[in-house]
């Protein structure tokens, strides 16, 4: 599903160059539920961002469903994300001023898809995270793991290849991370596959795979 | 490009945002607002301006004698020149044929008129027949004076509506004698002006007025048509006529208080000139006022953009492309400024609709309004500017990077 090989991405920082990844190469199939590990400033996110086309990287190959994914113009990299791809954010980047079903739905307007049809698919989606009743309430007045239940819904509603999470239980007290946890080993058992960026060794041991990233490499799996 | 889906999420921002949308909108509606009125009081200068000219003939030269400030062919200043019926005669040879003339000799003004039992005070005012062109008025019972009325000084008036009504009531006035402070005159004409107080008044004929009021052949005025001769063609009719006279009189051409000649055309075209400096001036004035709108607007919008970089980010990271958040900020832009616009465009209308109600209408002002074509024109400069003050807020929101937006401030 994912490949990527000798991957290599820097940031220009003033004069010098900052070098965040060094030579990735990293084989996801599809299926399965990984989580990416490693302290902050090792590159795990930069990681994430280019397997979720937010960010592009300066050498190497990257394969997502047999597409090389480079040098895209951004309306190409947008179709791509709203395709295969779904994100769950640490800070659930809700839109405020829509309710949750809006919320839910926004990625399918950009599919064109008619609002009746995809309020009724994102009510769909929000049952499935348990939050049908709260198909009308803004995003402020829910919970954070509501919030991040939401978020998921939303991520879930394109029917993505991928789901990719960066510190998805990072804002959340132990309890509603483990409700959040538990709700994307459901959707891996229904056969997506799960990326899941953490620090949090909780989180990382409900995942098949560990993939630890230290200054710019995989170190082990 | 505006279907109901992109109206929704239109809404759901601008109702995120209302004060800052109603601010923004404001500043729209209040340039059109006063772009509309400033145009509709313009147009109101211009219509009682118009309105004004419109009591004569705007074409047309008055030649009035005067005194001499000049030394000239050995006469010194301080001569008085007067008009006689020479100089008339001299003028209609020289230039008569397509221009009309006239001329009058007040013995002057008040007068008493009565009839049966009713009297009022009216003006008399004595004539040559080419008057009623001059005067644009026109007669609407009977006929003007003619050439045999001032060759036979027959003792006939024409009367003003007004003075049809006051004297002779329900009463045919033709053929009726009117009493002038003891002379009689024969009503044979009824006339009406669109000068106001150019209806309060009898002509007769200069003659006749010059033989009853001891006027000898004195004239007062020589007032003449300039024909189709334009701002050019008048002044040198102009200046022909005052060479004429000061040939036959002995003053210096260049004397302008010998004789006064003047030229209502020169005076018609420097007001409408003034006009149209006062319209390009408004127009301006209108203009930097919507711009300044505009700017409002491109501002807030850049602000808005700078304050939804993280919503737009979440946009494009679940698959918005870059055209759509530029379609999303312009049409926003455009839907602002066009709704404000035509708000703005409404209440200039209305205010413009009162102060035609409530202002009587004078000699300077009347009828303010604004026409549809400036009304389209507004529409059409509205959804342009809509969409530039969109445009470059709209350019930095597509180039936001969805990471940039994501990442935790």
């Amino acid at each position: 599903m994912i490949s990527l090989t000798n991957v290599h991405k820097s940031y220009r920082m003033g004069n010098g160059a900052m070098h965040v990844l060094k030579g990735i190469d990293l084989s996801i199939d599809a299926g399965e539920m990984v989580a990416i590990m490693g302290s902050s400033g090792s590159g795990k996110s930069t990681l994430l961002n280019i397997l979720g086309i937010l960010d592009e990287y300066d050498s190497g190959d990257y394969r997502l469903n047999d597409t090389l994914i480079k040098y895209l113009n951004p309306t190409k990299s947008a179709y791509f994300r709203n395709q295969f791809l779904g994100f769950v954010f640490q800070s659930f980047n809700l839109l405020s001023f829509k309710n949750a079903v809006e919320n839910v739905a926004l990625p399918l307007y950009y599919q064109n898809v008619s609002r009746k049809e995809r309020n009724k698919l994102a009510l769909e989606y929000l049952d499935r995270v348990g939050l049908k009743d709260w198909a009308n309430h803004s995003p402020n007045e829910m919970s954070g793991g509501q919030k991040q239940r939401v978020a998921i819904a939303r991520a879930l509603i394109t029917k993505p290849k991928v789901i990719l999470a960066d510190e998805p239980t990072g804002a959340l007290d132990s309890g509603t991370t483990l409700e959040v946890m538990d709700l994307l080993t459901d959707i891996h058992k229904q056969g997506v596959t799960v990326i899941i960026v953490t620090h949090e060794p909780d989180v990382a041991t409900r995942t098949q795979r560990v993939i630890r990233i230290k200054d710019g490499l995989i170190v082990q799996e | 490009m505006f279907d109901k889906e992109v109206w929704y999420e239109i809404l759901a921002t601008v109702r995120a945002n209302r004060l800052r949308t109603f601010l923004t909108a404001f500043s729209v509606a209040w340039g059109i607002f006063i772009l509309i009125v400033l145009l509709g009081a313009g147009k109101g200068l211009r219509n009682g301006t118009e309105y004004q000219f419109q009591s004569d003939a705007v074409n047309s030269i008055w030649i009035n004698g005067g005194e001499t400030s000049m030394t000239y062919g050995g006469f010194q200043p301080g001569r008085i020149i007067q008009l006689t019926n020479e100089d008339f005669s001299l003028i209609r040879r020289k230039k008569g044929k397509d221009y009309q003339i006239t001329a009058s000799y007040d013995g002057r003004s008040m007068r008493t008129l009565s009839y049966k039992q009713e009297a009022g005070a009216f003006t008399v005012r004595s004539c040559m027949p080419d008057h009623n062109y001059l005067e644009n008025c026109k007669v609407v019972a009977g006929r003007f004076i003619n050439d045999l009325d001032i060759s036979g000084f027959r003792k006939v008036c024409v009367i003003g509506e007004p003075v049809r009504d006051a004297i002779f009531k329900k009463e045919n006035p033709i053929g009726n004698c009117l009493n002038v402070e003891g002379i009689q005159f024969k009503v044979i004409g009824v006339f009406t002006d669109q000068g106001r107080g150019d209806n309060d008044r009898i002509y007769i004929p200069v003659s006749t007025a010059q033989r009853t009021y001891n006027g000898q052949n004195h004239l007062n005025v020589i007032w003449m048509s300039t024909g189709n001769e334009g701002v050019e063609g008048s002044e040198a009719m102009a200046k022909d006529i005052r060479h004429l006279l000061a040939k036959k009189y002995n003053f210096d051409p260049a004397d302008e208080s010998a004789v006064n000649v003047w030229n209502n055309t020169i005076e018609y075209v420097r007001i409408m000139n003034m006009l149209n400096g006062i319209k390009i001036f408004i127009w301006i004035i209108g203009i930097g006022t919507l711009i300044a709108g505009i700017v409002g607007v491109s501002n807030i919008m850049m602000i808005a953009v700078k304050e939804r970089t993280n919503e737009i980010g979440v946009r494009k990271a679940i698959g918005a492309p870059p055209s759509s958040i530029v379609s999303m900020i312009l049409q926003e832009s455009i839907m602002i400024t066009a709704i404000a616009g035509f708000v703005g465009l409404f209440f200039g209308t209305v205010v413009l609709e009162v102060a035609k109600k409530l202002m009587p209408p004078s000699d300077f002002f009347r009828n303010p309004e604004v026409d549809v074509s400036v009304a389209i024109w507004s529409v059409i400069v509205l959804i342009i500017s809509g969409a530039l003050a969109g445009l470059f807020p709209a350019i930095r929101a597509a180039r936001i990077q969805p990471v940039v937006a994501l990442r935790d401030e």
